[in-house]
């Protein structure tokens, strides 16, 4: 801008700032953050180019730990999986002897479902309808046989997608009517970005850190009653198993949360992207769905209900696909048109990302060929992940000042830090949120990229920073045994 | 049960039938976001709603008029049978499936375009997340690809945002740029006939759309007249602050003359407005004496007052061109003279949905990045390439002549993209008739036709149209044989819709 001024000046020309500047630019959106790849990444990406460049550092490469990125991190994708994506892809290799039969027969069923035979064609708005019934049948076979309707269910560009146009539609009204959102402290912030983003009132409900993150209905009621004096609570949102905690909701708590709902009539959104993860010794994952239903017809009939799941995160790690779908439950036939005609205007969701999800849904059966590898790389990844979790939680609950709560499920460990006070001092100098300024020294320190507590919500006072257990076992435990170095060292320095 | 009784945000008691109290619904039709209602989106609204349901009835077996339905309503040309190009796809395969790497089968060409896009793939697989703004060497490539394509015009990769397809990124720029109440609340100039993904995200984000009509007697030119009548009117009312024009054209086909581009670049700098370019049919170019001009050329051959000034978006799309490779989700947008911190604002806001899918940017990649003289898969590359853009132009001669032979029809014509939107003259019993029904008469003759011919097409009114003047859209994407077909059956059904109304 100061050079046009000056360009202005000296050709005599009247001079005028850009039409679109941060000052009016939409409001909402300067609101928005998302700390997953914020600042912290931004740092870690200009260090790894450093690198590049020869600039030298305490270390030789950085690591990734911000994100559930497990590809990036060396997990090795579905054989089973990509040889299908690769069929349909270029169908000429259904010649090929060296593809499976099954892997060839899913390949053609799913292009004989796109148009033209090409997974070049857009698909219906809600997704290819061979998808959707397959999705249904997964469903049902998950949750015990309670019947779901293939209607029921949008494919979406990932569960960020889906979850986003629920939000969307749900929010209304201005000033004490807008609509408040209720959502988990800690959770994944798409949640507080969204909830910035579309101008709703976020309503935070803090999990319990000391019961291992368990969800308290009491602490929900109590957020509730304080949200009722400044906006209309229409929603409640669960991550389960939870991001950045981790643990996965008991039964119990799943039919409580369900109760609650129904008595303050809040429309409910259960986030599932984690539910093949789960790790630890008498926990399991119940699906929302099947809870309502258990529950009886005076719930199942009437409780509004939206669930998500996803291609990026179990066992398959398909990120990049951006796969997903939602199932929503006892939703409103003259508001679910409205759903679908939204959803149109952006024609469909990737077309290889839902061919990924059919597979996700309807994996190698024991008879089939595929079936055995598919099964030995399925555990592999998961068995992984569960012996990950635990060295985690053991390693930094071994470090004076670190406290890790058990990794039960998801893919990540959210323990909280002490911090002394003249760090928390350091921090504020610097005008940075003290956990930031934890992950920023450990960045430059050790070239280790975590996250800060502060970007998911934590209760005043307490720090955390949220770390994936995705790294190869060797590299996991050289990581954690950096990151618990430097928690010592940071605490003597500012001791 | 006490919070029941509450009237708040729609937790009113209904008295059923048989005297038992139920509660509403907590998300009604009433209590959902208001501008989510006002959205249409014409190209998949109730015509096609209606078309999906006649093949339904058709595979149970229901006698019809016709054998199947015939979906010219949207511009998906593998639908239509249009054939993927093969290096592509063998990209692709080879990129999903490593291991195909090691079979002969697979020229060396797309074997190295795979191993450069999986290098840069986190873990090497396109399973990985990619940065926000999308892969750094997709990127590169497409700032090469433009300068390429703009004889030497300088393009910064840093300037280049990847996106699920092209409709994503026309949605985060209307977003960003979308602010203010009552009268200051933004506007956007929009022509008519528009792309109703404009439209719709307008409504969605609550923004004023402003109407400049494109000229139908001059081949669905722009007129800067017009563009300066439209805006003097909205400023009375709202904030104009973006003027959006899409070339080569949908639903109309014109490709806007050099000269005509030229105007609209002044326009905008004189008008302060932010340029949106919709650039995504760039290759769909048929008649002769017209060429494909990008704003971005234009712009920085007429000098740095302007291309240091006026602040443009330019998108493009792996749906449209000779690749139709719509389900990808493949896209891209170039940002010039963006403010730096707004730009700043831009990467947080695409980071929250973390990247475009990976399988789209690759594609994106190969498009920008094709075949080379002397490289394996040249030949079949431009074979391919030539007999699917030729065939549109053909089909595009083809659909103009034969539908300026039927009285009462008359197709301005399809310089380019895929669509032919020809003027209907509907008679006054008929417009008397659908009016009546509460219906558009435009949609009210296209469902006629689709009921009677099996043949699918959008009304006029859902991409807009001169008051009083009743259009269709249609695609030229059927092959050949086929399209003729469909023309005769649109000709016989107008002049019988017509007798019938007489």
């Amino acid at each position: 801008y100061f050079q046009i001024s000056l360009q202005c000046a000296v050709n005599g020309v009247p001079c005028r700032g850009k039409v679109l500047t941060v000052d009016n630019m939409n409001p909402n959106v300067k609101r928005v953050e998302y700390a997953v790849r914020g600042p912290i990444v931004q740092r870690a990406v200009q260090i790894e180019k450093e690198l590049r460049e020869g600039v030298k550092k305490p270390f030789t490469e950085v690591i990734k730990a911000n994100i559930g990125d497990a590809h990036a991190m060396g997990q090795k994708p579905i054989t089973f999986l990509r040889q299908v994506l690769a069929l349909c892809s270029y169908p000429e290799l259904l010649e090929d002897n060296k593809f499976p039969e099954d892997a060839k027969k899913r390949a053609q069923r799913i292009l004989g479902a796109c148009g033209g035979h090409s997974i070049g064609a857009y698909s219906a708005s809600q997704g290819i309808e061979c998808v959707r019934q397959d999705v249904a049948r997964y469903i049902e076979k998950r949750d015990g046989g309670i019947p779901s309707n293939p209607d029921n269910i949008y494919l979406s560009t990932g569960a960020s997608d889906a979850i986003v146009t629920m939000l969307k539609l749900l929010v209304c009204g201005e000033g004490r009517d807008r609509t408040g959102v209720m959502i988990s402290i800690p959770q994944y912030p798409l949640y507080s970005a969204a909830l910035a983003d579309l101008g709703a009132v976020q309503i935070s409900y803090y999990l319990d850190e000391e019961k291992c993150w368990s969800l308290d209905v009491a602490e929900l009621r109590r957020a509730l009653n304080a949200a009722r004096q400044h906006c209309n609570p229409r929603v409640l949102c669960i991550i389960n198993p939870g991001n950045p905690t981790g643990q996965v909701q008991s039964r119990q708590c799943i039919e409580d949360v369900i109760r609650f709902a129904k008595e303050e009539h809040l429309f409910l959104m259960a986030d599932e992207v984690y539910q093949d993860n789960v790790y630890a010794e008498g926990c399991k994952f119940h699906s929302f769905k099947k809870v309502l239903f258990e529950m009886g017809p005076e719930y199942s009939s009437t409780v509004e209900m939206a669930s998500f799941h996803s291609t990026s995160k179990c066992y398959m790690g398909e990120c990049g696909f951006r796969g997903g779908y939602m199932e929503v439950i006892n939703m409103d036939p003259e508001v679910k048109t409205q759903l679908t005609k939204l959803v149109s205007v952006r024609l469909c969701p990737p077309v290889p990302g839902q061919a990924l999800l059919d597979l996700v849904v309807n994996p190698p059966q024991p008879d089939e060929p595929s079936y055995i590898t598919f099964m030995k790389e399925r555990t592999a990844v998961l068995s992984a992940l569960a012996e990950k979790a635990r060295l985690t939680e053991q390693t930094f609950n071994a470090v004076p000042g670190i406290t890790c709560n058990p990794v039960q499920g998801a893919m990540y460990t959210f323990p909280r830090i002490t911090l002394p006070e003249k760090a928390i001092d350091k921090a504020k100098e610097e005008g940075k949120v003290p956990d930031m300024y934890y992950c920023m020294r450990l960045l430059e320190e050790e070239g280790i990229c975590l996250v800060p507590g502060s970007g998911f919500g934590q209760r005043e006072g307490t720090f955390h920073f949220r770390m994936t257990i995705l790294p190869p076992t060797e590299k996991l435990k050289v990581v954690l045994q950096k990151i618990r170095d430097f928690h010592v060292r940071f605490t003597q320095e500012f001791s | 049960m006490n919070a029941a009784l509450s009237t708040r945000g729609g937790s009113q008691e209904k008295m059923t039938e048989n005297g038992m109290m139920s509660r509403a619904k907590v998300l009604t039709i009433d209590t959902i976001n208001p501008t989510v209602k006002k959205v249409e989106y014409a190209v998949r609204g109730p015509i096609v709603q209606r078309a999906v349901e006649l093949e339904r009835e058709l595979s149970q077996g229901m006698k019809k008029p016709f054998a199947e339905v015939i979906k010219a309503n949207i511009g998906d040309a593998h639908a239509m049978g249009q054939q993927p190009i093969t290096f592509f796809r063998q990209v692709l395969a080879l990129c999903s499936y490593p291991e195909l790497l090691s079979d002969n089968t697979f020229p060396e060409d797309a074997k190295s375009r795979a191993c450069r896009i999986l290098q840069s793939c986190g873990g090497h697989s396109m399973g990985a997340y990619s940065a926000s703004q999308g892969i750094d060497s997709v990127r590169e490539d497409v700032a090469r690809y433009i300068e390429r394509r703009d004889g030497g015009v300088p393009c910064d990769p840093d300037d280049i945002y990847l996106t699920t397809g092209a409709s994503d990124g026309i949605v985060t720029m209307l977003k960003l740029l979308v602010c203010g109440e009552g009268a200051s609340r933004t506007g956007v100039m929009i022509s008519i006939p528009q792309y109703p993904l404009y439209s719709a995200a307008l409504a969605e984000l609550g923004a004023v759309q402003i109407n400049y009509y494109l000229n139908e007697e001059k081949c669905w030119s722009l007129d800067i007249p017009e563009l300066q009548r439209a805006l003097d009117e909205a400023r009375q009312y709202c904030n104009p602050r973006a003027l959006c024009i899409i070339n080569p054209g949908n639903p109309t086909g014109q490709v806007q003359s050099r000269k005509c581009i030229e105007d609209v670049i002044q326009f905008a700098a004189k008008e302060r407005l932010f340029l949106m370019a919709d650039e995504v049919y760039q290759d769909n170019v048929y008649a002769d004496g017209c060429q494909f001009h990008s704003f971005k050329k234009v712009l920085f051959e007429m000098g740095p007052e302007y291309s240091d000034t006026v602040e443009l978006a330019s998108f493009h799309s792996t749906s449209k061109c000779y690749m139709g490779e719509c389900g990808f989700r493949g896209g891209y947008m170039e940002l010039i003279n963006m403010d730096d911190e707004v730009k700043a604002q831009l990467t947080k806001l695409v980071s929250v949905r973390l990247c475009p899918p990976v399988p789209g940017q690759a594609l994106m990649d190969l498009v920008v990045n094709p075949p080379q003289p002397g490289e394996p898969s040249y030949d079949n590359f431009i074979k391919e390439r030539t007999a699917t853009l030729s065939a549109l132009a053909e089909k595009a001669k083809l659909t103009e002549q034969v539908l300026n032979t039927v009285q009462g029809i008359s197709c301005n014509p399809v310089q380019g993209a895929m669509y032919s939107f020809p003027r209907i003259t509907i008679p006054e019993k008929a417009v008397k008739e659908a009016t009546e029904k509460g219906q558009q008469p435009d949609m009210f003759y296209c469902m006629k036709m689709l009921e009677e011919t099996g043949i699918c097409l959008v009304p006029g009114s859902g991409f807009g149209q001169k008051d009083g003047t009743y259009h269709f859209r249609m695609t030229i994407l059927p092959p050949s044989d086929k399209l003729k077909i469909l023309l005769d059956k649109v000709k016989e059904f107008h002049q019988k819709f017509t007798q019938q109304y007489s």
